[in-house]
């Protein structure tokens, strides 16, 4: 792997050091310090007369404030960070003849585009992280609770499956640096690709689910054919990185709630159940409902860089 | 295999979809030589280039820089081999310190060692005193300058420059022109120099190829080529008739 310590150090102070990850991260930053602080505020009110549940710690992430909760946020505008890595990672190099003479040194060609992703995932770590943090520190001045073993846990794991899902786009926008010669056509690319999974999806799977199993007046009355129909439009939403991210840290943030199902497709006996089972899930439980979500997630992500790597290696490197 | 040669090439071809870019090219360079490798645009200069430093792989036919297999030992080629390409490449946002630093740490070239060098490198191109500027407001001639500073810096067996003096001004040129000779003669660099300047070519090379259509039409000392092709036995022969006697051969 020669070479690639010194591509990801130049990389991490590009990125850095680049107005448009300061914007980025100060508007991010400054949305979620504003919704903690709303919903923290909401939360001390709220609970101040009366003995605070188990989980309250956790409650500064899933609670909405007046718009979203730091999870939708998270899950929402979170791509975009990827995006903006790395939507010119390799067709800037190109256009500026340095690719060329970034491959004719002493270096293996994989070098670059691993360096690339490694910087990129190391920056949306250490964004992260520091959001966390900031945003655990202001939460614990407000609520007045220290998290307990099993909520830093949670969030723990919250921030690994947060780190795969924008790493996932930031492999879709190396990707489209790679594939695209254009700067402007790869960024129009990979906001495409960002405005379809995360807005049109669900319309997709709505006319699909309605073509396949369509619902009229005699159909929506059977309880079979309702739930067929959502089961279709939800197997056709979960193709959505954004889908298998907010199924995922909804139960992992979340202990209370025991399924990634909406309450429609409930069962009698599962809804007897949830009943008579208010206590919130242990860790490894919540962790079983949405494994499937997660390897989904982290496998997508290797995926991606996958492909991003078998073209990259396989494209002629010229400098005109 | 000629014991001489640091650089051979035995059928070397490459060919894109159905296009021939590079045609059964044998050919080699001695040590310490200055090659001239000519050719109209589109004649295969830059592919062969490309091949010789393993940036891409032959369809046919073998190469080797200094006994290495490009295709195989990209790694120690490219130890040994400075490229400079048509279209110099630099990171506009560092400065030309910081742009030589990231090339000599690529290198493994430890920060002791290559600082004091960067500084002479700077020196010797004549650019020292633009250092700390950042590379992104260089004219072309200054680009091209820190370019000869990297080879400086790496200190190549061998160094690839394709178009070197391109779009530079008569007195840009000279000075590349005589820093190239001197890489030469002062380091025993062997020099591939891919141009279109002819008169510059002539002025500095030990034996000149010229490349039509993918194909090596000819190869040898600029006096024997002349002899060859247009029957003069003249040191005052100009290589830009030479070049288009063959040209218009070659394109037939």
């Amino acid at each position: 792997m020669t070479g690639i310590g010194t591509i990801v150090k130049k990389e991490l102070a590009d990125h850095f050091s680049s107005y448009r990850f300061i914007i980025l991260f100060a508007l991010i930053a400054m949305v979620s310090l504003i919704t903690t602080y709303m919903v923290g505020i909401g939360l001390r009110e709220e609970l101040g007369s009366v003995a605070k549940p188990k989980f309250v710690f956790l409650m500064l992430f899933t609670s909405t404030g007046p718009l979203f909760s730091l999870v939708q946020f998270v899950g929402f505008f979170g791509p975009l960070i990827g995006l903006i890595l790395g939507f010119d990672a390799v067709n800037r190099e190109r256009s500026s003849g340095t690719l060329s003479k970034l491959a004719s040194q002493p270096i293996y060609r994989d070098s670059i585009i691993n360096g690339k992703f490694l910087s990129g995932v190391v920056t949306i770590a250490i964004m992260l992280i520091s959001i966390l943090l900031v945003v655990s520190g202001l939460g614990l001045t407000l609520i007045g609770v220290v998290p307990g073993v099993e909520e830093v846990w949670r969030i723990f794991i919250y921030l690994i499956i947060s780190i795969f899902y924008i790493s996932f786009w930031l492999g879709i926008s190396i990707l489209f640096s790679i594939l695209f010669r254009g700067i402007a056509t790869s960024a129009l690319a990979t906001l495409a690709m960002w405005i379809f999974f995360s807005f049109f999806i669900s319309m997709v799977a709505s006319v699909i689910a309605n073509s396949l199993i369509p619902l009229d007046r005699t159909t929506r009355e059977d309880p079979e054919m309702v739930m067929r129909h959502v089961r279709v439009q939800r197997i056709i939403s979960l193709i959505s990185p954004m889908q298998l991210y907010n199924d995922s840290t909804a139960i992992i943030i979340d202990p209370t709630r025991k399924t990634t199902r909406s309450f429609v497709l409930m069962g009698p006996l599962e809804e007897h159940l949830s009943e008579r089972f208010r206590r919130p899930l242990a860790l490894s439980q919540s962790i079983y409902i949405v494994l499937p979500h997660i390897i989904s997630l982290i496998a997508i992500t290797f995926i991606c860089f996958g492909v991003s790597y078998a073209v990259f290696m396989r494209q002629e490197i010229r400098s005109t | 295999m000629n014991q001489k040669a640091i650089i051979e090439t035995h059928n070397l071809t490459k060919t894109y979809d159905n296009q021939i870019a590079v045609d059964d090219l044998t050919f080699s360079i001695e040590e310490g030589e200055i090659f001239g490798f000519l050719g109209p645009n589109g004649s295969g200069k830059t592919t062969t280039l490309l091949m010789l430093l393993g940036l891409t792989e032959p369809t046919k036919g073998w190469a080797r820089v200094s006994g290495f297999d490009p295709t195989k030992e990209a790694i120690k080629v490219k130890k040994i081999v400075g490229y400079i390409p048509e279209s110099i490449g630099f990171y506009d946002d560092m400065d030309a310190i910081e742009n030589l630093l990231f090339i000599a740490r690529l290198n493994n070239i430890p920060d002791s060692v290559s600082t004091p060098k960067i500084e002479e490198a700077l020196e010797s191109v004549g650019i020292k005193d633009e250092a700390e500027k950042k590379v992104g407001a260089y004219s072309r001639g200054m680009r091209q300058r820190l370019g000869m500073a990297e080879i400086h810096l790496k200190e190549p067996r061998i160094a690839f420059l394709d178009e070197p003096t391109l779009g530079l001004d008569p007195e840009g040129t000279i000075r590349i022109i005589d820093y190239i000779q001197s890489l030469s003669r002062d380091k025993n660099i062997t020099i591939l120099l891919s141009s279109h300047d002819l008169k510059q070519v002539q002025k500095i090379s030990d034996r000149i190829g010229i490349m039509i259509n993918g194909r090596m039409i000819a190869v040898g000392p600029i006096e024997e080529l002349a002899k060859e092709k247009l029957g003069v036995d003249d040191k005052e022969i100009s290589l830009d008739d030479v070049y288009m006697k063959f040209f218009q051969e070659g394109s037939l």
